[in-house]
């Protein structure tokens, strides 16, 4: 099982799924995704996406100022 | 294979679909069409198989682009009059989306060579406007075992039904091309132009579920629609044990040129 980080800080709707989405399609199931995110739409939307697509949100954290993290596993 | 910056903007949209993905679009990005007909049907097809990163479009047309294609050929401009169709097809595809690769045949398909062009294909796209044609695509992909979609237009109407090896072809349905002129042509009976971009856009999408394995295809379903009433209607159809070309004991064994339809117009 590995862990990827990515960071969707400085991207927009709907990049910000699209490239959570690329992430996921290159790790193997089991595999864990940390992603960075602003939040507002992002926050709303990446663990509501990756929920509805099929995927494991493990966790949703604070980080510092406006960025959050979100924890998947594929 | 890993998507450039620039291809996972173009084809976010599909990434975004749950049923297509990266998987899915790396399967059209690998996938090799071939489009019969640079025309009405065939405009649509190439725009939206272009647009969506289809990597191989192969386009077969042995016309040139005349002023009265352009009520509904939608991929020829008014510059392009007296332009081969299928060059006018590739450039506008190649500005459309410069990822595709764009192989073109100026001529007809015929019985001679539409084995050879068909085999270097993963699809066949049936855009042309008459029957002789219609049943030599459709026993060439029956032989090749090609899928295919078959689509017509005429008037206010339209048809099509998508042919997978096993499944009921379009000579099972209609078993063989009626007498030369029994049947006008568009040219004779005209077509509303925006029915060739609705038939065509069917077909468009049939290729692409066919490329990513999404739903179901129109299989042994043939749809029409008639755009006066905007009538829907998919009618069952079943493969035939006795057809000509894929029966129980096929009778045809070798492709044929049937007699084209002779139009006092000039074909368009």
């Amino acid at each position: 099982m590995t862990t990827v980080k990515l960071d969707i800080t400085a991207e927009h709707c709907p990049m910000t799924f699209v490239k959570t989405k690329i992430q996921l399609s290159k790790l193997q199931s089991g595999d864990i995704l940390e992603v960075l995110l602003m939040e507002g739409e992002p926050l709303q939307n990446i663990p509501k996406s990756a929920r509805e697509q099929g995927f494991k949100v493990l966790d949703v954290s604070h980080v510092e100022g406006q960025v959050h993290k979100v924890i998947i596993e594929k | 294979m890993d998507f450039t910056e620039d291809q996972i903007q173009r084809y976010s949209r599909h990434i975004l679909l749950q049923d297509v993905g990266v998987e899915g679009q790396e399967k059209i990005s690998n996938g090799k069409v071939l489009i019969i007909g640079a025309g009405g049907l065939g405009a649509p097809v190439a725009l939206y198989l272009a647009a969506a990163g289809v990597g191989t479009i192969g386009i077969i047309d042995g016309d040139v682009v005349d002023l009265s294609n352009l009520q509904r050929q939608v991929i020829h401009f008014t510059p392009d009059v007296n332009k081969s169709k299928v060059l006018s097809a590739k450039e506008k595809i190649n500005q459309l989306n410069p990822d595709v690769k764009v192989i073109t045949y100026h001529q007809l398909l015929t019985a001679s060579n539409a084995l050879e062009i068909i085999k270097e294909y993963d699809f066949v796209v049936d855009g042309t406007d008459n029957f002789p044609v219609k049943f030599l695509i459709n026993d060439a992909c029956v032989m090749a075992k090609k899928p295919f979609s078959h689509g017509g237009i005429l008037r206010f109407d339209g048809q099509t039904i998508t042919v997978v090896p096993g499944t009921a072809c379009y000579r099972c349905v209609f078993h063989a091309p009626p007498p030369p002129n029994a049947v006008p042509t568009c040219s004779q009976a005209g077509v509303l132009g925006a029915i060739a971009g609705m038939l065509g856009t069917i077909q468009a999408a049939e290729v692409l579920k066919y490329l990513t394995g999404v739903g179901d295809l129109l299989t042994n379903r043939l749809l029409t629609f008639n755009a006066k009433t905007m009538d829907f209607r998919t009618i069952k159809v079943k493969h035939n044990s006795s057809c000509q070309v894929c029966g129980t004991h096929p009778t045809l064994s070798e492709l044929v040129d049937y007699e084209q339809a002779t139009c006092e117009i000039k074909q368009k």
